[in-house]
């Protein structure tokens, strides 16, 4: 690999110098030769030669796609769109019979959602590389994504709330990741005057648990707060694990014209929950339990489906009657993200519309607390007293501080919408030490670990909100962008920009080595307990009862079993269940028929995927694999015939003209 | 040392049995498309493969030149061959129990035919499969033949088929070189041990 890189760079040295002294022989062109080697320099960096791997995993939200992208780190190059608040007709992701589950709410198949905020799972402090979570902003909602298959694995509803922006940021071990809304909501919620907001609307933080074992998640405790908006979080590390911070503003419990009205206050808040009291409290009793109603969606990788399950109740705490339980720290002003640094001893407040940076002390908190400094109390809750928690300022640095990732080596770098840079600073002298711009309008930023314990403080990436003129135009919407810098100088360098998919809002980056190891290459078929699967082509075979056809079918290279089914009738539901026989990595198959009003199937080796088709019309109908599998492949299709309703053609099913299965 | 031949009889004998553990030979196939190969193992008693699936992908490559379907079932050799294994190291132990030089040799020379039978039924069996191919197959090239080689590598349409040996192939190798070895031994030994006989007879003589 490094000779490699020795080479290509010695490579590109004598092409650009070839260039140049083919170019034009005119010596004005030597300022542009040395751009030209600054540039190549940078493309070495980024570039990773045909056939290798990239030394890192970056997953990116997508916003309003709803989805999770992986990128390689430092190339850029995306390998694959992961579904999960979202139909994909690609992957027949919420189209097939087993995923449709997973996007059950409380209001029934919400199939879509305003996803922001990937965070990998963590150990001691350290990304492990076993799930990636991720909020559902809209209808509020966490989602695990297992990164032994790079698939949605678990949605869970979160009740009680509005708007899941600050979410699902874990803890040190993954004891739990949390959920706090944006929105105030009644609560309980009821049809009351909009204007009754102060008094009737609240917000709830959530706390769910993560099982170590399986991952699978659970809504552990929520705690009462007043209706701010809580806009992000992140939970202590080292010495300030057992405790998460929640941004807020709108501390004036505004409910219209926000823009103004949310920006009166000079100090918004941020919560600090105490969840390790949490837990005391909890397992004294002290709760009061709710009632709720909240989807939570499990996929079974055995039965290769999901089931969804209303759960009824939930666990509430209310500061007012658990002393301890949150304070409130003043922070200028409406802060944006709040992040916690390596040691865990400073608390980052982005205030978006202060002119400085505010830092907390996690120490001097604790003081404060002891010293019982408050300045006030609201709904039981102490509001501590500004200067006995402030660590320090960062003076004037940009406008509008959104995020802050830390390198390991006492650095910072918090991203500013407003003054679209990104600047470094150091820990505990406050003092700015270098700025970089981004294009454009730059909204979080992330380093590998770089809201962990252990950062790799070697790559930062950028994810920028507005891209203008960076790119090729492509009508009115243009694509958001990320981009890669290196961080492991004094000087930050930009080395790479490119385009990201829906709006990358935040993102996670991971060595590798962490995940590439374990990542699945098919599903075994012995293990496969799918109620309709076909465990070979002896099993296929197609089954009525009424006007329900349950077609058991199976894939292998290049042919369906069976593929030629006579005896369907219009009005039929025909479940085609399609059991991939492959044992091979990469050989999936996919799976359409003509009219159908669904998707394709793309079924993994040793997989079941189930897909419904309503005939409305009589007529012989053809079905294929719509993914390139072989030499064969455009052979692999098979034909359906549906009769009227009131035929009496029995049901019939082959393959090959001597073969006939039945 | 005394019962060096022995013990190299026993050793030669019991070391059959790593037939039964590892694979005796393997037939690999590569392409660009199989970065790590397509690797298939022949035990004395099975057939087997990197993965549960990898005999299934050697079929459905197979299949499209209209080669017979690998069906360990259907190969008989799989299932009496451990018998006459077990025989062997019956044999191999009732040698080393005789502790006759010309029976160690027999054992090895025995040994030596049997494998050569073998390697002879698995050549063809290997050249079943190659050149008996199905009239309907979706591929066809006049006078191709697709059997692999009995042992080294060759071209195959888009694949190269390495077959080789593998571990209890070479382990069954070192037990025939190590019954030659014992009976080597034995036969010096013996040698030696008469002309001792004879200084031994001389020696107290002299000292007379
Ligand atoms: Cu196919």
């Amino acid at each position: 690999m490094k000779n490699h890189r020795i080479l290509f760079n010695l490579a590109l040295l004598l092409t650009s110098g070839l260039i140049f002294l083919s170019g034009c022989g005119d010596p004005s062109g030597s300022s542009g030769g040395s751009a030209g080697l600054l540039a190549d320099n940078a493309a070495s960096q980024v570039y990773v030669p045909p056939g290798e791997y990239d030394e890192f995993y970056g997953f990116f939200s997508g916003g309003f796609s709803g989805q999770l992208s992986v990128y390689g780190l430092p190339s850029g190059r995306l390998f694959k769109v992961i579904p999960v608040f979202s139909l994909d007709g690609e992957k027949g992701y919420g189209f097939n019979e087993e995923t449709k589950p997973l996007l059950n709410t409380s209001h029934g198949f919400v199939p879509w959602d305003d996803a922001h905020h990937p965070e990998l799972s963590q150990t001691g402090g350290t990304t492990d590389g076993r799930w990636i979570f991720i909020n559902g902003n809209n209808t509020p909602r966490v989602a695990r994504i297992d990164l032994t298959t790079f698939e949605t694995a678990e949605i869970i509803e979160i009740p009680n709330s509005g708007g899941n922006h600050s979410s699902p940021f874990t803890t040190e071990n993954s004891e739990y990741v949390v959920a706090g809304t944006r929105f105030g909501v009644p609560y309980p919620q009821k049809d009351v005057a909009i204007n009754s907001y102060a008094e009737n609307f609240r917000a709830m933080q959530t706390f769910i648990s993560v099982d170590p074992e399986n991952g699978e998640m659970d809504i552990a405790f929520q705690v009462l707060l007043p209706a701010f908006d809580f806009d992000l979080s992140h939970s202590g590390k080292g010495k300030s694990h057992g405790w998460t911070f929640f941004t807020s503003y709108n501390t004036e419990n505004k409910h219209s014209l926000l823009e103004v009205a949310a920006s009166q206050n000079d100090k918004d808040f941020i919560a600090a929950i105490n969840w390790k009291k949490a837990e005391e409290y909890i397992k004294e009793g002290k709760f009061h339990e709710v009632p709720a109603n909240y989807a939570h969606n499990v996929y079974n990788e055995k039965t290769h489906t999901a089931t969804s399950t209303m759960k009824d109740k939930v666990k509430v705490l209310i500061p007012s009657e658990c002393p301890g339980l949150v304070y409130f720290l003043p922070t200028p002003k409406s802060p944006h993200g709040v992040d916690v640094d390596p040691s865990g001893e400073y608390i980052v407040g982005n205030g978006k519309l202060s002119a400085d940076l505010t830092v907390h002390s996690f120490s001097k908190m604790l003081k404060a607390i002891e010293n019982k400094a408050f300045d006030a109390e609201i709904e039981g809750i102490p509001v501590l007293k500004f200067e006995e928690v402030v660590a320090g300022v960062v003076k004037e640095p940009g406008l509008g501080p959104l995020h802050t990732e830390f390198d390991g080596k006492g650095n910072a770098y918090t991203t500013f919408f407003i003054s679209s840079e990104i600047v470094k600073w150091k820990l505990g002298t406050w003092e700015v030490v270098d700025r970089v711009p981004c294009y454009y309008s730059v909204g979080h930023l992330m380093i590998p670990g770089g809201d962990s314990k252990t950062p790799e403080g070697k790559y930062m990436v950028a994810l920028n909100k507005i891209t203008k003129d960076r790119y090729l135009p492509t009508g009115p919407e243009v694509c958001h962008s990320a981009q890669l810098y290196d961080i492991s100088g004094e000087k930050m360098k930009l080395l790479l920009d490119f385009p990201t998919i829906g709006e990358p809002h935040y993102a996670q980056g991971i060595p590798a080595d962490r995940i590439q190891s374990k990542s699945k290459k098919f599903y075994p078929i012995e293990e496969n307990e799918h109620p309709y699967r076909a465990m070979g082509e002896k099993d296929a075979r197609v089954e009525r009862s009424g006007n329900i056809v349950h077609v058991y079918m199976t894939t292998i290279r290049s042919h369906f079993a069976p593929d030629n089914i006579e005896g369907i009738k219009v009005g039929d539901k025909v479940y085609f269940h399609v059991t991939n026989l492959e044992q091979d990595y990469d050989v999936p198959h996919g799976f359409a028929v003509m009219g159908a009003n669904n998707a394709e199937l793309l079924v993994m080796p040793g997989q079941t995927e189930t897909f419904l088709w309503e005939p409305k019309k009589e007529g012989v109908f053809p079905f294929y694999c719509t993914d390139f599998c072989s030499a064969l492949h455009q052979e692999m299709q098979g034909y359906i015939r549906v009769s009227n309703q009131n035929s009496n053609i029995a049901l019939k099913w082959g393959l090959g003209e001597d073969e006939t299965i039945q | 040392m005394k019962n060096l031949p022995r013990l190299l009889m026993v050793v030669a004998a019991l070391g059959l049995l790593s037939l039964f553990i590892f694979p005796m030979w393997r037939i690999t196939l590569l392409a660009p498309q199989y970065p790590d190969g397509v690797t298939m193992y022949i035990y004395i008693n099975k057939l087997g493969g990197e993965s549960s699936g990898t005999l299934q992908n050697v079929n459905i490559l197979n299949h499209y030149v209209g080669m017979k379907k690998i069906d360990p079932d259907a190969i008989p050799e799989l299932s009496y061959f451990p018998y006459i294994v077990i025989g062997l190291v019956v044999l191999g132990l009732g040698a080393a129990w005789s502790n006759n030089p010309r029976l160690f040799l027999a054992w090895g020379v025995l040994m030596v035919l049997v494998s050569m039978v073998g390697l002879y039924d698995f050549y063809l069996w290997e050249y079943d499969y190659g050149h008996n191919l199905s009239d309907t197959a979706p591929i066809k090239i006049e006078g191709q033949s697709y059997q692999p080689p009995l042992i080294g590598s060759a071209k195959i349409l888009n694949f190269i088929a390495v077959s080789m040996p593998h571990t209890s192939g070479w382990l069954a190798g070192i037990c025939i070189l190590l019954s030659f070895v014992a009976a080597w031994v034995s036969f010096k030994k013996k040698k030696n041990e008469s002309t001792e006989k004879y200084k031994l007879d001389t020696v107290p003589n002299l000292v007379d």
